[in-house]
């Protein structure tokens, strides 16, 4: 897939987008059909016509315009278009939580939601956590309780476990090990990662 | 993954107009299972409409309804308010099932539209009748621990997976179906299909429909309901054997009573002569074990599902003690 992402911060919607440029594009391709349904707004006519849907995502507050095929995952979308390589590729199936990234704040699986299913929405991966220099309170916790070994599924582990906090299901270590079940470590770091979730949760720290 | 065309709509009208129009077309929701589906081989629609933005996600009482959109999310439905005071057994089923991330985006419209499935039905080199008609099943005479023991057919023996469908089975639930006509209603009992000589068949939802909302009336089972999920590790796990059970009792009688079992069919197995048994009865040892007896009339293994003869009644029993132990 050919890269075609710019980053854009003029904070457009979608429609708008819809109506400035890919109008432009329809009548520069000059099929009759796209123009009228572009004209009607009715983007879902409109993306009939074109194998590359628009695509208007923020990921780690950037703004990005790209084109994507609809098989495309957000999983795959930000591995090998932004070349964001935190969020892993694990089982790919939903079942191991390494591509687990947060959409509008919510954690969910990126490998099993297509990038433009995405669209207007505000992804954070593990690579937007930390401010600048300082670690984010969960990856100095993962640190200090040696939440990890080899590490691939840290990066899922971090951003369900940051979203476990903001959830509230913090309640006793059985609540934390239940809301983190859908990522899995083979390494068996469990305890650990449980004694970080623990520590921040009843820290002061802003999650 | 095959590419697909891709249509995004905004409301229910154009969803079902554009599935009108496109027969070929499937909806997709939070896509959680779909789209697992996809990348495996065992389907490849030609065109997907997505219909995340059209406005079914409510959660409200109407009457003596309490209403959920199709498209409200498992998360949201199982953390709300109204639903965890007035059913919490349906609060218990969803939280028991899946992850926390896929519950936040699958919807109740696609947990009831996920397929009965089982491992030949995913292994594309394996036969199976419900991903190709006439190609056997593999699962007959093969590995099947997780699967079937009532209301099998020769056909196929998967169960339907989800927890949160066997509550709102016992909750009676009904579900509002619309197509670009109009609406129709059906008990949620009735939406799930047994696998008989049509096992690609899951469900009674037409081409040309779509599921809009449930409608839960409300109950007096609230204070003694337990979901027991009975599976091989602690969490994230499909059930072995699953039973949602509700109970009112009145004077120390039971004046109503819900179960339904998971993991045990093609579809949510409602325990219809287990519940009409205990109606009027004293809630005790005695009166759970006759009633987890009539729940295993017909019941058949398969070899290495055998142990769910045994487990299942346990577990009715199991959750009934449950239920009722709440204050």
């Amino acid at each position: 897939m050919q890269s075609s992402d710019k980053e854009s911060n003029r904070g457009d919607t979608r429609r708008d987008f819809l109506k400035k440029s890919s109008v432009i594009t329809a009548i520069a391709l000059t099929p009759a059909a796209a123009v009228k349904a572009a004209e009607n707004q009715a983007d879902e006519r409109f993306a009939e016509l074109f194998e590359k849907i628009p695509l208007n995502i923020t990921v780690n507050n950037k703004a990005y315009r790209a084109s994507v095929e609809p098989r495309v995952t957000l999983l795959d979308y930000l591995r090998e278009e932004l070349h964001l390589t935190g969020t892993k590729k694990g089982c790919d199936h939903g079942q191991c939580g390494a591509c687990t990234v947060h959409a509008d704040g919510e954690r969910i699986n990126s490998c099993l939601s297509l990038a433009v299913m995405n669209e207007g929405k505000k992804i954070t991966t593990i690579e937007g956590l930390a401010n600048g220099d300082e670690l984010h309170p969960m990856q100095a916790a993962f640190i200090k309780h040696d939440g990890f070994q080899c590490g691939y599924c840290t990066p899922g582990q971090i951003m369900s476990a940051v979203a476990c906090v903001n959830e509230g299901h913090t309640g006793s270590r059985a609540e934390i090990a239940e809301y983190m079940s859908g990522n899995i470590c083979r390494c068996g770091a469990y305890p650990n990662i449980v004694d970080a979730i623990v520590e921040v949760s009843k820290g002061e720290a802003k999650v | 993954m095959i590419n697909f065309q891709y249509l995004r709509t905004t409301s229910a009208k154009s969803a079902l107009a554009l599935l009108q129009k496109d027969k070929k077309a499937q909806f997709i929701a939070g896509g959680t299972n779909l789209i697992d589906l996809m990348k495996r081989g065992v389907t490849s629609p030609e065109k997907l409409i997505d219909i995340n933005h059209v406005p079914l996600r409510q959660i409200e009482l109407v009457g003596n309804n309490i209403i959920i959109g199709a498209l409200a999310s498992n998360t949201n439905v199982a953390e709300n308010k109204l639903v965890k005071e007035r059913l919490p057994l349906l609060a218990m089923a969803l939280n028991a099932g899946a992850s926390a991330q896929l519950r936040n985006v699958a919807t109740v419209g696609g947990n009831m539209m996920q397929r009965t499935r089982c491992g030949y039905f995913y292994d594309t080199e394996m036969p199976c009748n419900k991903r190709e008609p006439g190609s056997g099943c593999g699962a007959i005479g093969g590995f099947n621990r997780m699967h079937a023991i009532f209301g099998t057919s020769e056909k196929c023996i998967a169960v339907h997976p989800s927890d949160m469908c066997v509550a709102l089975a016992a909750l009676d639930a009904v579900v509002v179906i619309a197509n670009t006509k109009g609406e129709r209603k059906l008990p949620f009992k009735d939406f799930h299909r047994l696998p008989g000589d049509t096992p690609q068949l899951d469900n009674n939802l037409k081409a040309d429909e779509m599921i809009v909302r449930l409608e839960i009336p409300v109950n007096n089972l609230a204070a003694h309901a337990h979901y027991l999920k009975v599976r091989d590790r602690a969490s994230y796990a499909f059930a072995l054997v699953s039973v949602a059970a509700a109970v009112e009792i009145k004077d120390n009688k039971i004046s109503d009573v819900r179960l339904a079992m998971g993991g045990v069919a093609h579809k949510p197995w409602r325990l219809t002569a287990s519940e009409n048994f205990l109606k009027g009865k004293e809630a005790n040892a005695q009166n759970f074990e006759q009633a987890a007896l009539l729940a295993m009339s017909g019941a058949k293994g398969f070899g290495e599902n055998d142990f769910k003869l045994a487990m299942a009644p346990n577990s009715i029993i199991e959750a009934l003690n449950l239920a009722t132990a709440k204050v």
